[in-house]
């Protein structure tokens, strides 16, 4: 249902460039990383893979910048030659391939980026932290993508994300704060979340209002709600109710010290092995279970596993609250799992992000985590940039996830098709 | 083939086309007919609405109130005292929004205590009694104006959540055209409102474009939008060569020119400006566009059916793009009301809450134009209200936004309502069920 | 087991659905229930299943009573329904459709795939299904369907299984298989339910025959009972199967389709090189089975699809790359098959229906503006015209009846200036009355020198109305027929047959045999009716 192309959008239809777009758009990829990055480099640029403390210490990779810059975009540029001769119908490349090659000309742009962004700066740049602080961040986005998963699995669109981020972080540091205890925190939290969504499931499932404008009301609500409580209490009363402490890393013995791995998967707080298991108990879930085998009957076919006993309804009201308790997690990462004390409207966004990685992800649990990942990976390139004194304004840096899923959502996703019942409220006539 | 998208079932119950005289109410005595329309129409269940998010509204001002807390937290040894205190602060938020919003009685007798009529006139105290109404119609203008750029794309089943960025685009327009240029006096005006108009529009296009040429859900596009203009206001304040004022490090542009400033209805002493008249005349506008026009037509039958308006030949892609255009345009004409005729300058934090409040407006006046008007001013007589409210309790502005949205909860979903007041609920079922059955006939 | 249905009455409204009916079925019997589109046959069936309870009534099992409160209660009685609509996942596959709700699983919810294939092999084995169980629905032919649909019922233990409409789907061939299954489960002893329309189908496999009327038992049967005495029972009056009509006067070739290729959604090709020509005064009946392409026919003679090979023409005009609305502009009118999805916005008036695809043409407007009181003179118009039964213009699309709707949708079309007339499944679901009425006025429309296309699958329409037949295999047309072909020659080329002898080129004039062949097929569907009016020509 959030994606709803019409019949001429497809076969024959004008896309924006036609079939040359992915050329084209290599192309510039390979003229910017030559023309601007390139260019402009200036000495050498210097990757580090070690944390702080580490173990066992790898050594830095340095690189001339401008010939990075240059290298990488002369690859991209033969990319593009070759994506040309694909769509002229001169080779042939299998899906696979168009992927890959995504992929590549995104990781030689990024190459570049870092390459120039480095050139001539005394401190090396730290992938490990990159990747690392990708994961930490993408946290909020990974969970609440999942939650999305199981509730437009299940037939009801959830935009209201948004809000139980926001909800869920609140609550944990209120909770927190009062009580002393981070576990204590997390569970309020994930109810936080869940609360969120019995709002949304009443709504949707009983009274059968629109979905999406129900999204957007909740979140109305939960942002306004804990704008106002936080002006109320938070402010006055803040080091009673908003002065939580925060989980600390924690790292796996044996795992935590394989370099680059360890440090950015194995090291890190509770909430990215939260992360993990969720991920593989979803996955699992959904295909190899009956619950997953009834969840997926009922947002694709509602009609007809109700004629062979599912009690459709029932199972939405489950799966959306539950899925509820996911998000909350989410939120509560941004008060006790990072920074703290809460603010009005921590989420920024991050709720729809969600919504749009699952999207990305083609509704799967791997997909949307990777989705997750990537826009993850852009909020945090940007933070170490701006870090670093990049010559580009601060909030142009901001901006560039948004931008980043605009274009994912519109252009390169293509065809996602979801859940045949998503959104349609479910009546038993 | 596609399922329809939102428009469907918006949250407004029995049909309502103007020329519906069924077989029944023929046989009916005219009392039970009155009393069927009352207790079945919408007007009941938004009155009911709006009722019940003002009682927890109140709660909430009141238990959220340090006085009143402390009051409770003696409840056993003065009861009384407890409940009144809670009870003052609750009355006393929605008394001082009152006030604020339409008439405060205070006005009236300062008039009275000047020493002659024109003195007094001259000095202000007239304007002062009719300022609380002249701040609703100040607030109330770029909401109803966003409000249409929500309902009037409703109509046609897109839902428009970019007011945000539509409004911003606008009002960097706006800004700039006021402040770079010189022009004669009604001029200048007329090109920044126009402008404005064309900035919003811009954004607006470009999220009707992305829906119509890759189908993707305007819903992720736009916010997206919203927060990429937010930074790219940002942006423009923050270098000099842009739009930030020369000569100082405020985020901040120079003042537009006094000749850009939309003229004042009533007086140097009240806000109220041809901002207003403009909201006024953009609401006739879409209605007219809406139910007299081909366009209009093509709107609503897409918004209700996207397959069979592209069978009976329309272009359904176009119209998204072009609804989506017009919308942007409207916010846009929120910006000029806001820049023009206020603010007169432009911040970062200039598109306040507009984009999130039109959806509420848009909401509670059930997508249609005169319900937005009459939506747009409730909220802006709470918005305009709001500061004296905070002085007078304590209670933060944002109780407001909390308010909205509670109003279109339970305005989206009448049969919550009919429960709780146990309106007719027999009666109710039994409308229901016709429906359905005709609906799948 | 002994089922029987007792006095079972069902109100919707001031409307029984169902009006105190009885009928008992034995075990090993084919029972066929028999009526017209609203007769209440499927009110009762889903009063059988469980989806609905009647407000009076009882149903009994060996003589005692039961209650269904939902289809779990009577799976467990041992009853299972097969579907008008079928009620599959798409995406799921074959095994993962039959085990849901009964599925394989240990305690933590892990399902056992292999054991729930094995069982689905098994059944289909035994009864002579043959299904893959791996197989993904919505890549399976519909005769394969709704096999699967059969398994489901019998994985569930069921002894009397509900047939809904089973052959508005099937060639004349898979009908026949469809009849070879039902008497394998009746030897076993499965009683089988048969709901149905057609007179011959249910003359064919029925060992009784309950006829059903407006909700009321009007009649039971056994076979041997004459198809007009059935006819009779079902509408109640005398019926005339068929459309006077005067013979065909065709002129020039208004429409001409030449080598029509269009693209489908899973990169196959639904229409696959298709040529054909109609001529004004004459109606040109395409055959097939639902599902060989027709609806991607329509589709792109209306500019609703893109084509990817091929021309079509209109009175010498190339509109192969035109609009929908150029096409509508230059002579097309069009019923489609999906009256509520595909020709009435629901929401909207009668009246704003009624002008729909001319809303901003004069008179209806004049430049933006709508000329409002001009669409209301309209509808008042066509409402009376076309005998819509209505309160007001002003009453919303949506609640009218079918055949209602029917007439708006057909009242908007030929009302206006057009040469070639479109209509896609044009009495689906229709009354008689209203199938009368639809039928008259198409014939009417070609006695004004329209060309007119009928696209159906049901047989009985097309022989009624047809000037010339085509029929239509897999996005080919298998070969041209005069309406006094034989069912089993157009059954075959349903089927795929090759178009072998008594051929007729795409654009000829039909002989005008006056020895139509008249040797009817007792166990097929549809003869043909056309033949006694040839004759009087």
């Amino acid at each position: 249902m959030l994606l709803t192309p019409g019949p001429s959008v497809g076969a024959g239809a004008a896309h924006w460039g036609g079939r040359f777009a992915a050329p084209i758009t290599y192309v510039v990829f390979g003229l910017v990383n030559i023309l601007v990055f390139g260019v402009h480099s200036h000495h050498d640029a210097a990757f580090s893979f070690t944390p702080e403390f580490a173990k066992v210490s790898v050594p830095n990779l340095t690189l001339a910048a401008a010939v990075t810059c240059y290298v990488c975009g002369a690859i991209t540029l033969v990319l593009a030659v070759v994506r040309l001769l694909d769509v002229l119908g001169i080779i042939r490349l299998g899906r696979v391939w168009r992927r890959v090659i995504v992929g590549v000309v995104l990781f030689l742009f990024i190459i570049a980026l870092l390459a120039w962004a480095d050139g001539g700066q005394s401190i090396p740049f730290n992938v490990v932290n990159l990747l690392s602080g990708t994961l930490d961040v993408s946290i909020p986005i990974m969970l609440g993508a999942l939650t999305g998963v199981i509730c437009s699995t299940s037939g009801v669109v959830n935009i209201a994300i948004e809000g139980q981020l926001l909800l869920g972080a609140f609550c944990a540091a209120i909770a927190t704060s009062v009580t002393g205890s981070l576990w204590l925190g997390l569970v309020c939290g994930a109810l936080a979340g869940s609360l969120v969504a019995v709002l949304l499931a009443l709504f949707a499932i009983a009274y059968r209002v629109d979905q999406i404008v129900l999204g957007v009301v909740l979140n109305t609500l939960v942002l306004g709600l804990t704008g106002y409580l936080y002006n109320a209490i938070m402010v006055p009363y803040g080091n009673t109710l908003n002065n939580p402490n925060t989980f600390n890393p924690i790292k796996i013995p044996g795992l935590g010290d394989i370099p680059i791995i360890g440090p950015v998967f194995f090291d890190a707080t509770i909430f990215l092995y939260i992360t993990y298991v969720l991920l593989a108990g979803i996955q699992i879930g959904l295909f190899r279970t009956r619950w997953g085998l009834r969840t997926r009957a009922i947002g694709e076919h509602p009609v007809a596993a109700d004629t062979v006993g599912i009690r459709v309804l029932s199972l939405r009201y489950r799966n959306v609250i539950l899925a509820g308790l996911i998000a909350g997690i989410g939120g509560a990462y941004f008060t006790v799992g990072s920074v703290g004390s809460f603010g009005p409207d921590m989420s920024s966004g991050e709720g729809y992000i969600a919504l749009a990685a699952m999207i990305f992800g083609r509704y799967t649990p791997f997909g949307a985590i990777g989705a997750a990942l990537l826009f993850g990976f852009t909020t945090q390139l940007q933070s170490i940039l701006s870090s670093i004194n990049v010559p580009i304004q601060s909030n142009l840096l901001l901006l560039t996830p948004y931008v980043v899923t605009i274009v994912v959502v519109a252009g390169l996703v293509g065809k996602v098709r979801g859940p045949r019942a998503e959104g349609v409220p479910y009546v038993k006539s | 083939m596609t399922a329809p998208p939102p428009a469907t079932e918006p949250p407004a119950p029995p049909p309502g086309p103007t020329e519906n005289d069924t077989q029944e109410s023929k046989h009916s005595p005219f009392g039970q007919i009155l009393l069927q329309a009352i207790q079945e129409n919408t007007v009941t269940i938004t009155v009911l609405a709006l009722f019940s998010a003002a009682i927890i509204g109140g709660l909430l001002a009141a238990f959220t109130n340090t006085g009143v807390l402390h009051a409770w937290g003696d409840f056993f040894s003065a009861p009384g005292n407890a409940v009144a205190q809670a009870w003052d602060v609750a009355a006393g938020t929605y008394v001082a929004l009152f006030q604020g919003s339409v008439f405060n009685p205070h006005t009236v007798a300062a008039l009275f205590q000047q020493a002659s009529f024109s003195t007094a006139v001259h000095d202000g105290f007239l304007s002062a009694v009719f300022n609380p109404l002249s701040e609703t119609a100040v607030q109330a203008t770029p909401l109803i104006l966003t409000g249409l750029a929500v309902a009037l794309p409703y109509q046609a089943g897109l839902f428009n959540i970019g007011g945000q960025s539509q409004f911003i685009g606008g009002a960097i327009m706006a800004a700039w055209l006021g402040y770079a240029y010189n022009m004669p006096f009604f001029v200048h005006v007329v090109v920044c409102v126009i402008g404005a108009f064309v900035g919003g529009a811009a954004l607006g296009w470009l999220a009707g474009e992305l829906k119509a040429r890759t189908g993707a859900h305007e819903v992720i596009t736009t916010i997206m939008l919203n927060y990429v203009m937010l930074y790219f206001l940002a942006y423009v304040l923050s270098s000099h060569s842009l739009m930030q004022a020369p000569g100082g490090s405020n985020a901040i542009t120079l003042p537009i020119t006094s000749d850009a400033h939309l003229p004042l209805l009533a007086g140097t002493h009240l806000r109220i400006n041809a901002g207003f008249l403009i909201a006024l005349a953009a609401a006739f506008a879409v209605w007219w566009l809406l139910n007299r026009t081909t366009t209009g037509f093509e709107f609503r039958s897409i918004g209700s059916n996207t397959s069979a308006s592209r069978v009976a030949g329309m272009n359904v892609e176009r119209n998204w793009a072009l609804v989506m255009t017009i919308a942007g345009g409207l916010a846009g004409l929120a910006a000029a009301s806001v820049i023009l005729g206020t603010d007169f300058t432009l911040n970062p934090q200039s598109y306040g809450t507009y984009g999130i409040d039109a959806i509420t407006v848009a909401l509670l006046g059930l997508g249609r134009p005169g319900g937005v008007v009459l939506a747009g001013l409730l909220f802006g007589a709470l918005h305009a209200g709001s500061p004296a409210m905070q002085t007078a309790t304590g209670t933060p502005v944002q109780i407001v936004q909390v308010l909205q949205a509670l109003i279109v909860l339970f305005v989206a979903a009448p049969p919550l309502v009919r429960t709780i007041y146990r309106v007719r609920a027999a009666r109710a079922r039994g409308v229901s069920t016709t429906m359905s059955k005709g609906w799948n006939a | 087991m002994e089922l029987e249905l007792r006095g079972i009455t069902k109100r919707y409204g001031l409307l029984a659905a169902n009006d105190g009916i009885s009928l008992s079925v034995a075990p090993g019997q084919v029972h066929a229930l028999l009526g017209e589109n609203g007769a209440g046959k499927t009110t009762l069936m889903n009063v059988l299943y469980g989806l609905t309870q009647p407000d009076e009534g009882e149903i009994l099992i060996n003589g005692k009573p039961v209650k269904f409160g939902s289809p779990r209660d009577a799976i467990a009685a041992g009853i299972g329904m097969v579907h008008q609509h079928f009620m599959l996942v798409p995406v799921f596959t074959v095994a993962e459709n039959v085990t849901l709700g009964i599925e394989e699983a240990d305690r933590v919810g892990l399902l056992d795939r292999r054991k729930t294939r094995r069982d689905v092999a098994d059944l289909s084995h035994r009864y002579g299904l043959d299904v893959n169980p791996d197989a993904m629905v919505e890549e399976l032919p519909v005769g394969i369907q709704q096999r699967v649909e059969i398994v489901k019922a019998l994985v569930r233990r069921a002894n009397v299984l509900i047939l809904d409409e089973p052959t508005a789907v099937l060639t004349p061939a898979e009908t026949e298989e469809l009849f070879r299954i039902i008497r394998q489960l009746c030897d076993g002893g499965t009683s089988v339910i048969f709901i149905s329309h057609k007179l011959k189908e249910v003359q064919a496999i029925a060992d009784t025959i309950t006829v059903l009327r407006r909700g009321k038992v009007v009649g039971q049967r056994t076979p041997p009972a004459t198809e007009d005495d059935l006819a009779t029972l079902m509408v109640g009056r005398d019926v005339q199967l068929r459309v006077t009509k005067e013979a065909a006067r065709p002129g020039e070739v208004m429409l001409e389709v030449d080598g029509l290729m269009v693209a489908g959604e899973h990169g196959d090709l639904p229409v696959n090189g298709l040529s054909f020509q109609v001529r004004t005064g004459e109606i040109l009946g395409i055959a097939g089975v639902q599902g060989n392409g027709q609806t991607e026919l329509c589709e792109a003679l209306m500019g609703l699809r893109p084509t990817f090979a091929g021309t079509v023409r209109l009175n010498g005009r190339d509109l192969t790359r035109a609009s929908p609305r150029t096409r509508l502009r230059a002579g097309v009118a069009y019923v489609p098959e999906d009256r509520t999805e595909d020709g009435l916005v629901s929401p909207f008036s009668v009246a704003e229906n009624l002008i729909l695809d001319t809303y901003d043409r004069r008179p209806y407007a004049s430049g933006l503006n709508l000329n409002i009181p001009a669409i209301r003179e309209n509808a008042k118009e066509r409402i009376q015209e076309f005998d819509i039964r209505t309160d007001s213009p002003g009453t919303q699309a949506g609640t009218l009846s079918g055949g209602n709707q029917q007439k708006v949708i057909l009242a908007r079309e030929v009302g206006r200036e057009h040469k070639v007339l479109i209509a896609s499944q044009p009495t689906r679901g229709l009354d008689v009355g209203s199938i009368e009425f639809v039928h008259r006025r198409i014939v009417q429309q070609r006695d004004h020198g329209v060309a007119v296309i009928i696209v159906s699958s049901e047989l009985d329409e097309i022989y009624a109305l047809a000037d010339r037949i085509a029929v239509m295999y897999e996005g080919k047309i298998t070969g041209f027929r005069d309406p006094d072909v034989p069912t089993a020659e157009l059954g075959r080329l349903m089927a795929g047959g090759a178009d072998g002898g008594h051929a007729l080129a795409p654009g000829h004039l039909p002989d005008m045999d006056i020895d139509g062949s008249a040797a009817p097929d007792g166990a097929t569907a549809g003869e043909p009716e056309a033949t006694a009016s040839q004759e009087e020509s």
